[in-house]
């Protein structure tokens, strides 16, 4: 079985130069066909002498893959399928905006974590990314070339396959990669802490944090994790990183009607957050089959937006985008795997 | 918790006492306590200081002389099974236990699968079993671990669901297969899960859909 080329690194490109004896700068020319001019076959590295590429075709090729289905919503966001082999499906949103085109990307097929509210974790695991294919979802839509801005929000904990996800914001960042400013790149996370702490010293790429209740107590009946990584002790670590100049942390809140939507809950963020420079976003829910949950109305989630922003900690209300295809992550790969 | 979580998870030799085999691929590995910690809780596990540790419920009791914890070995993973050829005397790296999955003296069911039987173990052995229910599901006859002592302490309200063998009392089935066909659940009871993340999902939605209110359930995943 051949090996895929795209989502290697500079140094495994090297690598795989060495091992077939091709010239040391041909690793730059093969990651510039890959990555910046977004080749489909080595056929067409026409740099690269003949010989170098008869000898990749016989063990390597590109990796890439188209999506297997894509919905449009009307608001203009679309929703990509992509088939990771054996019937298992990875989905990736791409929102456009005045002047930006934002891609969300999965980082694993399914999801461990067990989130009450998430669609995705229904699935269970079903295994993990590679760098190739994590990239492969900006690489290879329609609006490849002209994205601004790249989310870790879909399908999957990032910092659960941090390995390939840290590989991934390599090559987005790298000069011979994408070239892509980090500070374009956010990747979300539930808060595991080693990971998120492996992260932020080897990234430069925003964090985003899944908050979604300031009590113990009650986080942990919305997420399994808060019982081994309690959310108190994820923000007692990002405060040791200086997220006042050009890098930012953002803190996810799906706001669930009589739940964490009270004054209680304003007094309570705005304790934990308090003196940290980073906004709140406030995500409306969108219900998924046989939640107990419930999304809050718009007057009250307004209503908890003026509260937080009067006790200082900056928050905003996401747009709710493509609520006509399936916008909820997970929903539409459900449907994939059980058709 | 109100410690550090960070100081917490940092690594610390210590000398394993015994690697026992107590069914095929299930081990149990035990090193002496000398920290104090609440059953259900995790630690950090590592056989090389600078390695990636992976976590394990702490599967003795409070008061127990030994820490011991229960794995299976996973052919492909990075540690069990080099864990699993430790000797008695060799080095391992644990952290200080950390976590919430706390157990207490309500009325509560314990719902495992596999080795997710450990923290429930740990709590048994700490004292906790009044008024709790523990359903263990496993694939062959031989994962029911500790069965002898669960058996006796617990009597009826220890229900052991088979999936791939059947065997005396044993329900023939999954745990979802077992509670499914249960006319009610109680209300007020507390329902802790652990194991494998479908099973704790699947568990946690039937009961959710039996009328359990979700505040009253408190899962642990593996990851």
């Amino acid at each position: 079985m051949k090996q895929p080329l795209f989502g290697l690194t500079l140094e495994e490109l090297a690598a795989i130069a060495r091992s077939l004896d091709m010239p040391a700068f041909s690793a730059r020319q093969m990651a510039g066909w890959l990555y910046a001019r977004r080749v489909g076959s080595i056929d067409e590295m026409t740099n690269l002498s003949k010989k170098a590429r008869f000898l990749l075709n016989e063990q390597y090729e590109p990796g890439i893959s188209q999506p297997v289905k894509v919905q449009v919503s009307a608001d203009g966001t679309k929703k990509y399928l992509f088939s990771t082999g054996s019937g298992k499906f990875v989905e990736t949103a791409m929102i456009p905006e005045e002047e930006r085109i934002t891609v969300c990307v999965s980082s694993q097929v399914g999801c461990k974590m067990g989130c009450l509210f998430c669609m995705t974790g229904k699935q269970g695991f079903q295994g993990q990314l590679t760098a190739g294919e994590i990239l492969n979802q900006v690489r290879s839509i329609e609006e490849a070339g002209r994205v601004t801005n790249i989310v870790y929000m879909g399908m999957g904990e990032p910092f659960d396959n941090l390995p390939e996800v840290l590989k991934s914001l390599e090559i987005l960042s790298a000069p011979w990669g994408y070239a892509m400013s980090p500070r374009r790149i956010t990747v979300s996370t539930i808060g595991i802490i080693p990971g998120m702490i492996t992260f932020l010293e080897q990234s430069e790429a925003h964090l985003a944090v899944s908050l979604h209740s300031p009590f113990d107590e009650e986080r942990k009946m919305l997420m399994p994790v808060q019982v081994a990584y309690p959310v108190t002790e994820v923000v007692r670590e990002i405060r040791k990183w200086d997220f006042s100049r050009q890098r930012r942390v953002s803190f996810e809140y799906i706001v669930f009607r009589n739940l964490n939507d009270t004054d209680r809950h304003v007094r309570e963020l705005a304790r934990l957050l308090n003196g940290l420079s980073c906004r709140i976003n406030l995500i409306r829910f969108h219900p998924i089959p046989g939640t107990p949950l419930k999304g809050t109305d718009d007057h009250t989630l307004q209503q908890f937006k003026d509260k937080l922003n009067e006790r200082g900690i900056l928050t905003t209300i996401r747009a709710s985008r493509g609520q006509d295809i399936y916008a909820a992550c997970g929903l539409l790969s459900t449907k994939e795997l059980s058709s | 918790m109100t410690k550090d979580n960070t100081r917490q998870q940092m690594l610390s030799p210590v000398r394993i006492n015994s690697v026992e085999e107590i069914a095929p691929g299930a081990f149990l590995l035990s090193f002496p306590r000398n920290f104090s910690f609440s059953a259900g809780q995790v630690l950090k596990i590592a056989l090389g200081e600078h390695d990636s540790p992976r976590m394990y419920s702490i599967c003795s009791g409070e008061n127990d002389p030994e820490i011991t914890l229960l794995f299976n070995v996973k052919a492909e993973g990075s540690l069990t099974p080099h864990l699993s050829l430790s000797r008695p005397g060799d080095t391992l790296y644990t952290s200080l236990p950390f976590g919430s999955f706390s157990g207490d003296r309500h009325k509560a069911w314990w719902i495992a699968t596999g080795t997710g039987i450990a923290p429930f173990y740990s709590m048994l052995r700490s004292g906790l079993d009044e008024g709790k229910t523990l359903i263990h599901g496993v694939r062959s006859l031989n994962q029911f671990y500790f069965e002898s002592e669960l058996m006796e302490t617990l009597g009826e309200r220890y229900i052991r669901c088979c999936s791939r063998e059947q065997g005396g009392k044993v329900f023939p089935g999954r745990v979802t297969d077992y509670l499914s066909r249960l006319v009610q659940f109680p209300e007020e009871s507390k329902y802790y899960l652990c194991g494998n993340g479908m099973m704790v999902v699947e568990v946690r939605d039937m009961l959710i859909g039996r009328g359990v209110p979700f505040t009253n359930i408190l899962s642990e995943i593996y990851f």
